[in-house]
């Protein structure tokens, strides 16, 4: 499973990477860790378009993304 | 964390949008200035000069809705757990950003949401503004897909989050102990326009009011005009685009509905029409907007959750108006300034060595 630490980065930069990861074509799974309810809604909002399955796991100040390809 | 936000929906970033142009109209009609709803450049511009950052006696005047956007902002960022003081990215190149974002947009005379209100009003010269600024942003994104990145922010202290709600406080702190003095052009440290657009102004309670709101809905919406064209060409997303389009509907009914809608390229209200310059100030604007990440709204929104790096972003801005007064660069009415091709020019310049110079690893 790719895992992709995203925390401090402002946007597109969460959105980006993630793309980037799925474009690969390497990896059916995704770990995205953010600490901005922003990047949960855009890189939420960017999966779903592309087909992917989006979970999100809140912790204290931060979020863990689980993106699950379809 | 929370994460369910009904305004960050599609139909929240609509309505968000759509009030916010339906407010600007509001204000237009209620004596803020023709097409110039709240137009986040002017404006900081104006309380550039109401401070004797510059001194064109037209544009001195210290705008309530700019502290409302950002005191809107901060209450909703501090309600829904969203006060995060974090700074440390580029904020040196940031604060050089936003005062060649300035520069541009008063080549163009106003910010991107200015030239939504004024297409929204009939003003065509906007859909040049607009082009420019869709260019610019273009540009950005190459950057963007060629590794562009100031690099990441750090958690701060409390403090340096508080920067700007408070420098928002103390201008209206000033704004309350110093009110205008009918027909005088000074009241106490404050500078006031007798005439011009900055003597146009709709009641402080109702400007600060309607800025408060809107800052509030724009940081729960992530509301951003740049955002809107940059996720558009680099994601092929349109949640942001369909706020910027609801925005534009907003101000046309209300328009129509206040009798303010008169269309065309002449004669327009605190515009010009020599196509080159509405269209490369606004390229220069769009691309600095987009290497910063947010458009002038935005900018101040973040600001109110505590983004220090925006925070100097914002302060860029003021500082860069106060020269383009100063110094011949901004536009009027007739046309470019004396010195405003030679600065967006240099302006191009710079944002083109940052752009190529910045490649941080993540």
């Amino acid at each position: 499973m790719k895992q992709i630490d995203a925390r401090g980065l402002s946007c597109p930069q969460p959105v980006l990477l993630v793309k980037k990861a799925m474009a690969s074509g390497e990896n059916d799974s995704i770990e995205v860790l953010v600490d901005s309810a922003v990047a949960v809604e855009n890189i939420s909002r960017v999966a779903s378009s592309l087909g992917w399955d989006v979970a999100a796991t809140p912790k204290e100040d931060e979020v863990q993304l689980q993106l699950v390809q379809k | 964390m929370q994460v369910k936000n009904l305004l960050a929906t599609t139909s929240g970033i609509v309505a968000v949008g759509a009030v916010i142009g339906v407010l600007a109209s509001t204000l237009q009609h209620l004596g803020n200035p023709a097409n110039m709803g709240i137009c986040v450049a002017c404006f900081e511009r104006d309380i550039a000069g109401s401070l004797g950052l510059h001194r064109a006696a037209i544009v001195q005047y210290l705008r309530p809705e700019i502290i409302g956007l950002c005191l809107g902002a901060f209450l909703a960022a501090i309600t829904f757990g969203e006060f995060k003081p974090r700074g440390g990215s580029a904020p040196a190149q940031r604060f050089v950003l936003g005062f060649i974002a300035m520069i541009g947009a008063l080549v163009f005379l106003g910010c991107p949401w200015r030239a939504l209100f004024r297409l929204g009003g009939g003003d065509w010269n906007a859909l040049v503004g607009l082009a420019g600024l869709a260019t610019g942003i273009y540009i950005g994104t190459l950057f963007f897909r060629a590794g562009f990145n100031l690099g990441g922010s750090k958690a701060q202290t409390k403090a340096t989050g508080y920067v700007l709600p408070v420098i928002m406080l103390g201008l209206l702190a000033l704004r309350l102990y110093f009110p205008q003095v009918q027909g005088q052009p000074n009241s106490g440290v404050l500078f006031y326009s007798t005439s011009g657009p900055g003597a146009a102004h709709a009641p402080l309670a109702v400007s600060l009011g309607v800025a408060l709101v809107i800052g509030f809905l724009a940081q729960r919406s992530r509301f951003c005009s740049m955002g809107a064209f940059r996720d558009l060409f680099l994601f092929k997303q349109i949640h942001l685009m369909l706020g910027v389009l609801a925005l534009v509907a907003g101000v046309f009914a209300a328009n129509m509905y206040f009798g303010q809608f008169h269309a065309g390229f002449e004669g327009q209200p605190i515009a010009h029409n020599q196509h080159l310059w509405n269209f490369s100030g606004m390229v220069m604007a769009g691309l600095a907007f987009a290497l910063a990440g947010g458009c002038p709204g935005r900018q101040i929104f973040l600001g109110g959750e505590g983004d220090a790096d925006a925070t100097m972003f914002v302060l860029g801005m003021i500082v860069g108006a106060a020269v383009s007064h100063n110094f011949g660069l901004a536009s009027s009415g007739a046309g470019a300034g004396p010195n405003g091709p030679v600065a967006v020019a240099i302006g191009m310049f710079i944002l083109l060595v940052i752009g190529f110079v910045n490649k941080n690893k993540a």
